[in-house]
């Protein structure tokens, strides 16, 4: 992998379904190939969204009439359950779980946000900047990528316990903010996306080296960063281990953990059940919004990590 | 960079002096503003517990008699020997190549014919399909497995005639139970990387066989399938070290069956060691872990590479 590879070209996902790209001349394809196609897609799609759509339906449905009515349909009273359903997720154990999915909320994107400006920092300097040494730090931030999060979880706990930060906001918080890959990242993009010209002009003028990273550089950056961010974001939200080892106190919990301990909980509290699914739901529905209106970003961030 | 009369004030380079073999830096003040605070973040909490893991694996608790105090004394490497004779640590490691030599070539099969199918002119609908294998990835593996647990589960199933009777969670399918957790939720994540490498080849490439009268599925085998080659090593990395982490989706699915030890995956057990507590000899797992993790993905980008030079 030389990650001093151009770019390739931005090209949006969508230009494959314009004409122009692909219907010029040649044989028509035949109507089997296109069916076989069709039903392959097709019941892919199934296997995709069917249990999504189970968690739908099920997140409608009591405890009662979980097992009674059909489990991929809707019921007579799926709306009025629905809402009676999230009122007591929301309110459940004096409101823990909205607790959680703020904790989550703050933890990926503060940490992620900040994250991303401290990738782009380094990733810009190691783009920009030649000096002794660059290569060298690079591989060594380039092998962090390799190192398993999981493998980090215990260590950091022993480190965190020797210092008293076990079971607090900073235990989670701080670990998150690292991301070599967003510094990989951020150092192609800085490489490709900022011209030296534009560098060296404003130098010229006078401006300082900082100033011309977050008044010109950046933008440039930006929307590359919005990939990097993403990509942290994720990570963080999906990061269950780290959590799972240094915190006690449920009201410091990420959702996912919260989650976690309510269904290992179902056994004795069967109605904790109907709580763990619309949870699930709730819990998922933010993510698949952000996920499936920032689709573009994810082109850019996918294609460069596919350089070789 | 050429060297311009305006010289920036915030830098105070000295003036290079040309008998010195090496420049010294120029801007460095703003290169150490740059770097240093994800540098210093990054010894903190990526350095200095891979350290600390070394050094935690290297000590032993020794007792004074039974009752003793412990403490804690270097023991050379006698966690790593507790580590190789340690069946569970075998049969775990077993178990997540079993499951990576058949998990991951099914999934980056599948994600390669899902990209080359919205790359090809044979479909409707192309967006709406790569949303739809694509949402799963927002879905963390936690609610993944969650959701799944219930969809084997033999009585709370939708599909409980299935489930019922083909015992999914039990000890002979449980592995490939997860599996198809791993599957559903990453193939859309990888079929995206295959997909951007596949648009970024140029059309003119297959422009002449397509007046040729080659068909589709010709064009894809001799002509993009060997373009997007990097693409899917990349992913087979990412998919490689994912295997070896394995844990979540076990964890969470021991709420369902009792089919899974608390040492079913390399991970798990060391999950398990450090509750005992014995952190010592969880550093030892986790240090062989990291180590073989870092050897196999590197072999595995050298090995393809080779055989891409030949």
């Amino acid at each position: 992998m030389t990650v001093d590879a151009p770019i390739r070209p931005a090209q949006s996902f969508d230009d494959a379904t314009t004409p122009a790209r692909r219907r010029g001349g040649g044989p028509r394809e035949s109507v089997m190939s296109r069916t076989a196609a069709m039903v392959i897609m097709g019941a892919f799609t199934l296997y995709f969204l069917v249990p999504i759509f189970w968690l739908l339906v099920s997140s409608t449905k009591t405890l009662d009439n979980f097992n009674s009515s059909a489990a991929l349909w809707f019921s007579p009273t799926s709306a009025q359950d629905f809402v009676g359903n999230v009122g007591r997720l929301f309110t459940y154990n004096d409101g823990i779980f909205p607790r959680w999915m703020l904790n989550s909320i703050v933890y990926a994107t503060v940490a992620g946000a900040l994250g991303t400006i401290l990738s782009a920092m380094c990733g810009y300097a190691l783009a920009k900047y030649r000096f002794w040494g660059r290569e060298a730090l690079f591989n060594i931030f380039l092998g962090g990528v390799l190192v398993p999060a999981t493998a980090l979880a215990l260590p950091l706990f022993l480190i965190f316990s020797k210092v008293e930060l076990t079971d607090t906001f900073w235990a989670v918080f701080l670990p998150s903010i690292v991301s070599p890959f967003g510094v990989y990242l951020s150092r192609i993009y800085a490489a490709s996306s900022v011209p030296d010209e534009i560098v060296e002009a404003a130098r010229i003028d006078g401006s300082s080296e900082l100033r011309t990273f977050f008044t010109v550089a950046i933008r440039l950056m930006s929307p590359a960063l919005v990939t990097v961010f993403l990509f942290q974001f994720v990570a963080i939200w999906n990061n269950f281990f780290l959590p799972l080892v240094m915190l006690r106190s449920q009201e410091l919990f990420p959702v996912t953990l919260g989650l976690y301990t309510w269904n290992s909980n179902v056994s004795q509290y069967p109605e904790l059940r109907t709580l763990v699914l619309v949870g699930a739901l709730v819990s998922i529905v933010p993510l698949l919004v952000a996920f499936l209106s920032l689709q573009r970003f994810w082109r850019s961030g996918l294609g460069s990590g596919g350089l070789k | 960079m050429t060297q311009t009369a305006a010289e920036p004030a915030v830098v105070a380079p000295p003036s290079p002096r040309p008998t010195r073999p090496r420049k010294p830096f120029r801007y460095r003040k703003a290169i150490a503003i740059f770097i240093v605070p994800f540098a210093a973040l990054f010894a903190a909490f990526y350095l200095t517990p891979i350290l600390y893991a070394v050094f935690q694996s290297l000590q032993k608790v020794e007792r004074e008699g039974t009752f003793g105090a412990p403490t804690q004394v270097f023991g050379g490497l006698s966690q790593y020997a507790l580590v190789f004779q340690n069946t569970e640590f075998w049969s775990s490691i077993g178990r997540v190549l079993l499951f990576g030599v058949v998990q991951v070539p099914v999934m980056l099969l599948l994600a390669l014919l899902f990209a080359l199918l919205l790359d090809s002119p044979l479909l409707r609908g192309k967006r709406f399909f790569r949303l739809a294998f694509f949402a799963p990835y927002a879905v963390p593996g936690v609610i993944a497995a969650i959701m799944w647990g219930y969809l084997y589960s033999p009585s709370l199933s939708p599909f409980s005639a299935v489930t019922s009777r083909a015992g999914l969670l039990d000890g002979g399918t449980v592995l490939w139970a997860v599996a198809n957790v791993v599957t559903w939720v990453f193939v859309g994540y990888n079929m995206l990387i295959i997909y951007s490498s596949l648009l970024a080849i140029p059309t003119e490439i297959y422009e002449a066989a397509r007046l040729d009268g080659a068909s589709q599925w010709r064009i894809a085998v001799a002509i993009k399938i060997p373009l997007v080659v990097p693409a899917i090593v990349l992913t087979a990395v990412f998919s490689v070290i994912g295997t070896l982490q394995l844990l979540t989706e076990p964890l969470v699915f021991r709420q369902f069956t009792s089919t899974i030890s608390s040492t079913f995956t390399p991970n798990m057990l060391v999950y398990s060691t450090s509750s005992v507590p014995n952190f010592n000899l969880a550093a030892a797992f986790s240090v062989v872990l990291a180590v073989a993790t870092f050897i196999l993905s590197i072999g595995f980008l050298r090995l393809t590479q080779r055989k891409a030079d030949q």
